[in-house]
């Protein structure tokens, strides 16, 4: 009994106190930051992209299927991309998630995600999300369970994931979404009470990443319901999942 | 003739491979296995042939062989006589149609979208039927109550008692190994760090292992170092994790929260390393890309040490209060002779007292100047498999601390040269789960036309369903997170 007393004093308040407010170690790979307009004849850092995220015309870089692995800034001969550590990066819609000049860290700090009158009175106070894994490689499904952990805490701001759909909100997709997977994938979300929202977090899940090209996959799920919120990352930062429902909900 | 022996991380040449008819390789494989050998790979490949390897663990070497297939519909089953087999040989019929004759249970194991008999497919998968008044039959899954991945579980009940529980997965494939033999260099080593994103390190050391050796390329001792210390924390921070979650799962909240809190300081880490939580980006064939300087390796070695010190105290107190032992001690036991016949590895093996671990069986990299104590425990229960965790973690945090503290001196990365056409190379690399197996085949041209990856969940899923006989169907949850295996791994 003293021994745990002594190892909760130990451990103290391991929570983050302002997830709002936390930064993210420097060599964290968060957004990139696109440092031109238009690349010089000599770049070629695009042909090192292993998932083709980077366009020449105009200049810029897709976050929905950027695995940010940092293979296109050892490539720059002059520093056109580089990745900084901030976060914030999750977005309402897929044209913000492509990083240009001008859009980028100013950019997503005004626009990234437009809180929802509709979604902030149903949910604002209360959001539970069940998650199903299509195809995910389990680096998004560990960070989404470590939004829970005592370091996060999201479920101080009323979000958690639940165990059944019929409790919950909303569904978190991570994964390509496999052929194998699609059918029970379609299930879950149909068990979910209406209303609800659909959160893709992760480049697989977002773009099928560097699943993208295989016969494996069937992402029709996609083309037939409307996505509310795009997380990027490979995997996901659990401070950008946070940050990113928080503004979707409004709180 | 018999097999080609090479070591780990080695290439042979395909005209160099030994080539036998099936039936003499059949024989063979069986009669070496009864000498201790194990099955790592059995897969089919270019030029119509099976090619086979096996593990030599005492004697530090790897088996090779192959054999043509010449078009046939059927060969006689080697599970029979040889039960470590089983999987293989599901996993060959699936992908190529050749039936093992003989095969006691020869179902789907995930499905491919190219498989050569579509009416094998989920919707049919045959499970076994208990028959009897009272028993009853408990499905779960695919999608599961908590955040984890998907996969359908079967068990057969009498009352509470679990008689046989049966796993059926391949919802998590993605065509993994196809990619692999489609796309160039550039792709592959992303590819081999999401097979499964809880083991970035083990998988990314075991492709670029088959590359190096592909290639001809050697590694700097420094990339070596580096390589090493992110394997080591990410068997450390895999194994605190799992603890924290065997924790929840006996309602040992306290344990839950601390181990679970620690866990963040080792990933954390790692991301001081390589700018990623999971350790993503660091390797690449030919060494790493990101170097350690002093003052990060001061810091590691802080960050470790402290989080060792809170993880010693909490694994301590855990195991000695007697509400945990009740429920991990006796719970989900798998025995030694079941571990070895079933060919169950990595730490469920090492907690049964069968003591394999890739890392001093088959040394690469850091491990050759490196020697490693397998840690084994004898219970084979969950205690052990959560026991042998914390051991693990010490001995993680002991060499990484050791790894920081001693840098080689040396360059990071060199350019790999072009890959030797015609050629066959193997790697094994000790992920936190047990070896991992990755075997490149190469082309007239250089470029790699099969890829064939071997998770250790591919092994011990079933060891899994074995330690769950006779058990309560309440004890699955804690049974299963003490094994932890990985269904992407699985399903590829």
């Amino acid at each position: 009994m003293f021994d745990i007393l002594r190892i909760r004093l130990r451990q103290g308040y391991q929570a983050i106190p302002d997830v709002k407010k936390a930064q993210i170690i420097t060599q964290f790979r968060g957004l990139p930051e696109v440092s031109v307009e238009q690349v010089n004849a000599d770049f070629t850092a695009d042909t090192v992209c292993p998932v083709n995220a980077i366009s020449k015309a105009p200049f810029s870089l897709d976050m929905g299927k950027c695995v940010f692995c940092g293979d296109c800034v050892r490539a720059c001969k002059n520093n056109e991309i580089k990745f900084t550590n901030y976060h914030k990066t999750a977005v309402d819609s897929p044209e913000k998630l492509v990083v240009t000049k001008n859009k980028g860290k100013q950019f997503l700090e005004k626009e990234a995600i437009k809180s929802r009158a509709d979604i902030k009175k149903i949910f604002g106070r209360s959001l539970k999300l069940r998650q199903v894994s299509a195809g995910g490689c389990n680096g998004c499904e560990l960070e989404l369970a470590a939004c829970g952990n005592v370091n996060f805490d999201m479920g101080r701001f009323g979000i958690d994931f639940a165990a059944s759909p019929r409790h919950a909100d909303g569904i978190v997709i991570t994964g390509p979404i496999t052929q194998n997977m699609a059918p029970a994938l379609l299930d879950t979300y149909d068990a979910i009470p209406d209303p609800k929202i659909i959160i893709l977090a992760g480049s697989c899940a977002i773009s099928g990443g560097v699943f993208a090209d295989s016969n494996a996959l069937n992402r029709e799920f996609l083309n037939n319901h409307k996505v509310d919120l795009y997380v990027p990352g490979c995997p996901i930062h659990p401070l950008t999942f946070i940050n990113g429902v928080l503004s979707l909900i409004g709180v | 003739m018999g097999f080609k022996v090479i070591k780990n991380n080695r290439t042979v040449k395909l005209k160099d491979m030994a080539e036998m008819p099936l039936d003499t390789l059949r024989h063979r494989i069986i009669s070496s296995c009864l000498k201790g050998r194990r099955l790592i790979g059995f897969f089919a490949g270019p030029h119509e042939k099976l090619y086979v390897m096996l593990a030599d663990d005492a004697g530090s070497t790897i088996l090779t062989a192959c054999a043509p297939l010449n078009s046939i519909k059927h060969y006689r089953s080697l599970t029979p006589d040889l039960p470590q087999a089983h999987m293989f040989e599901r996993e060959f019929y699936e992908e190529t149609g050749i039936e093992p004759i003989g095969h006691p249970w020869l179902k789907g194991v995930r499905f491919p979208e190219d498989r050569p008999d579509l009416n094998s497919t989920m919707e049919s998968y045959k499970f076994f039927k208990m028959e009897g008044e009272e028993v009853h039959e408990v499905a779960v899954g695919p999608v599961h109550a908590g955040i984890i991945e998907p996969g359908h579980f079967r068990f057969m009940c009498h009352g509470e008692r679990v008689y046989h529980l049966e796993i059926q997965l391949g919802y998590q494939h993605r065509g993994v190994e196809g990619l692999f033999a489609k796309h160039g260099n550039k792709l592959m080593p992303h590819l081999a760090e999401s097979i499964t994103g809880d083991t970035v390190i083990g998988h990314a050391q075991a492709y670029c292992g088959v590359i190096e050796a592909l290639s001809g390329t050697l590694v700097t001792r420094r990339a070596h170092a580096i390589r090493g210390a992110a394997l080591e924390l990410e068997r450390a921070a895999m194994h605190t994790g799992d603890l924290s979650a065997i924790c929840g799962d006996v309602a040992y909240l306290i344990g839950n929260s601390v181990f679970g809190a620690n866990r963040t300081t080792i990933i954390n880490t790692s991301m001081l390393l390589t700018g990623s939580r999971f350790g993503r980006g660091l390797l690449k064939p030919g060494g790493v890309v990101s170097d350690i300087n002093a003052e990060t390796a001061a810091k590691v070695k802080k960050n470790i040490s402290a989080a060792y010190e809170n993880i010693r105290i909490m694994a301590h107190e855990m195991f000695s209060a007697s509400s945990v032992l009740s429920r991990i001690q006796q719970t989900g036991v798998l025995q030694k002779q079941t571990v070895m016949e079933a060919g169950v590895i990595g730490f469920a093996a090492r907690a049964s007292g069968v003591a394999l671990d890739s890392r001093a069986d088959h040394p690469y990299g850091i491990y050759n100047y490196m020697p490693i104590h397998k840690h084994t425990m004898d219970s084979g229960d969950v205690f052990a498999r959560s026991y042998l965790r914390f051991l693990e973690i010490q001995q993680s945090v002991e060499l990484v601390k050791e790894l920081m503290d001693n840098l080689p001196p040396g360059a990071i990365w060199k350019e790999p040269a072009a890959l030797e056409p015609d050629s066959f190379s193997v790697s094994m690399a000790e992920g936190w789960r047990g070896a991992i197996v990755h075997a490149a085949i190469t082309d007239k041209k250089g470029s790699i036309c099969r890829y064939k990856i071997k998770d250790p969940s591919f092994n011990n899923w079933y060891g899994l369903a074995l330690s769950l006989r006779n058990e309560g169907i309440s004890d699955f949850p804690v049974i299963n997170k003490s094994f932890n295996l990985s269904y992407c791994g699985n399903d590829l």
